[in-house]
């Protein structure tokens, strides 16, 4: 028995959770409410602040202390508390403390409105131990306001991201980008620079927008489905810094061999994801009812170690994907999964044409395939991906 | 300054930070601002610490703790009172323990 150095500072980054059957997940995310006080014109989950019946159908105070308290005992490290708005949600301190007097740390997403001086002051006092993400939708009164729709949302967000800066509370900041503020990359990447726990890297900006998980508004997915940029201009966004993209994307490869077989979740699944109503989802995304499991009824423990592993096992079935994703060397860049096909097509493993023409813009530009080849009948797929590497060195 | 450790010192976790066990392994996690260097650490210890961690919330003295140290495990001369007072001071200097009485 001998040492001197006593504790350690630990970084559990890195540690297997949730990798294997004996221990728990890493992160739950927790979807606070569905609810939003913005009207974002890309959003698929945004019912409006005030919506009386979506609000009624929330789970209460106390069943979500009890999701919390069963996360703590499962050894869940982090909740994701997002929404909707979470911040919209009276009872967000009462939760956010409870959460984290169990140990948990909080990651919080919000778009900032509402972060008041008392809520500032709680994260100052209390902090998540995550940094915060927030959304932001322009640089400008006017490109902010034409994306949420709200007029004064834009002085709002400021004055909330200002409360956090004043307190040294950590943040990072994120975008969309859409055609408001399409033309303020510039000036958001400059802007992004200046606070302190961006260190430097440049904010992600989301363009691939996903439609309404709960397929419940045909007009609401076509105004998303048109406001996503073409792959044309994909990848003149991606390939911004030509090299840096060819060395990211080299490393992915290797980091990530293409998944060649008909497993639907080659994602691994996760993290999982209890929505307002108290409906544990394998993820964020996906809300097909019958791959839901309902709270109320039973535990998250037994959702997590019994029923969502099972999901792992899942086939394909569909002839197009077969021929197709499972046969695709593009499939790991792909962001074809059973969620996005459930929220395009209804079904969890229909190819998702935007995906796939996005994914083959990539690849013609890294050089794995020729301009109208498909990616799944490339018999010498190992060389072109071994090609990119030498490229590279 | 580090506090002058005395054997009928008698110590208790703090409520400005959670203790977890994930894993078999101890992992103390901040509460409030200010424990530990950056406020986004989580915190572990070694055998030794960890040992000594879980015998704090006992309401003995240190010199009871050391006793029933050195029934469990075999070590030189003042080695575990050397320990058990390095680990004190440097969980009270990060603000994970305090001080509860003395006897």
């Amino acid at each position: 028995m001998k040492g001197h150095t006593y504790v350690i500072k630990k970084d559990l980054s890195g540690y297997p959770l949730g990798k294997s059957g004996n221990l728990p997940p890493a992160q739950l995310d927790i979807e606070l409410t569905e609810r939003c006080n913005n009207n974002c014109i890309h959003c698929s989950i945004n019912m409006p602040a005030g919506d009386g019946n979506t609000r009624s159908r929330e789970l209460g105070t106390e069943e979500w202390k009890n999701i919390l308290r069963q996360a703590g005992d499962l050894g869940i490290m982090t909740v994701r508390f997002t929404g909707g708005e979470p911040l919209l949600r009276h009872d967000f301190p009462e939760l956010y403390l409870f959460a984290r007097r169990l140990g948990i740390t909080v990651l919080l997403f919000t778009n900032a409105r509402i972060i008041t001086p008392q809520i500032a002051d709680m994260l100052a006092d209390i902090p998540p131990l995550e940094d915060i993400e927030i959304s932001v939708y322009g640089m400008k009164k006017e490109s902010y306001e034409a994306v949420t729709g709200v007029t004064g949302s834009y002085a709002e967000f400021r004055n909330g991201m200002q409360s956090l800066l004043d307190r040294k509370i950590p943040f990072v900041v994120k975008g969309a980008l859409l055609p408001p503020n399409k033309n303020e990359t510039g000036e958001f990447n400059a802007w992004a620079a200046t606070i302190p726990w961006m260190e430097g890297t440049p904010p992600l900006s989301s363009m691939f927008f996903e439609l309404r998980g709960r397929r419940d508004s045909a007009a609401r997915n076509s105004m998303i489905s048109k406001l996503r940029v073409s792959p044309d201009e994909a990848m003149v966004i991606l390939t911004e810094h030509p090299e840096s993209y060819r060395r990211e994307m080299a490393e992915f490869f290797e980091r990530f061999p293409p998944p060649l077989n008909d497993r639907l979740f080659t994602c691994g699944i996760g993290p999982a994801c209890v929505d307002a109503y108290g409906a544990l989802q394998p993820c964020m995304a996906l809300r097909r009812p019958d791959l839901t499991y309902d709270l109320k009824k039973g535990t998250l423990k037994e959702a997590l170690t019994s029923v969502f592993p099972s999901l792992r096992e899942m086939r394909a079935t569909n002839r197009l994907y077969l021929e197709r994703c499972a046969r695709c060397f593009l499939k790991a860049m792909c962001d074809q999964c059973p969620a996005k096909s459930w929220s395009e097509h209804g079904t969890l493993d229909t190819p998702v044409e935007y995906l796939c023409k996005i994914a083959h813009a990539q690849a013609l530009f890294l050089g794995l395939v020729r301009k109208g080849e498909q990616a799944w009948k490339v018999r010498d797929r190992e060389e072109r991906i071994k090609n990119l590497k030498r490229r590279i060195i | 300054m580090t506090k002058r450790i005395r054997m009928d010192m008698v110590f208790a976790h703090s409520n400005d930070v959670v203790a977890r066990e994930i894993d078999g392994m101890l992992i103390i996690v901040p509460l409030t601002a200010g424990v530990g260097d950056m406020e986004d650490d989580l915190f572990s210890m070694n055998e030794t610490g960890t040992a000594i961690w879980n015998m704090l919330d006992s309401k003995k003295p240190m010199k009871d703790i050391i006793a029933d140290l050195e029934k469990e495990y075999i070590a030189g001369p003042g080695e575990i009172t050397e320990d058990a007072i390095g680990i004190v001071e440097e969980l009270l200097k990060r603000r994970m323990i305090v001080e509860a009485a003395s006897t």
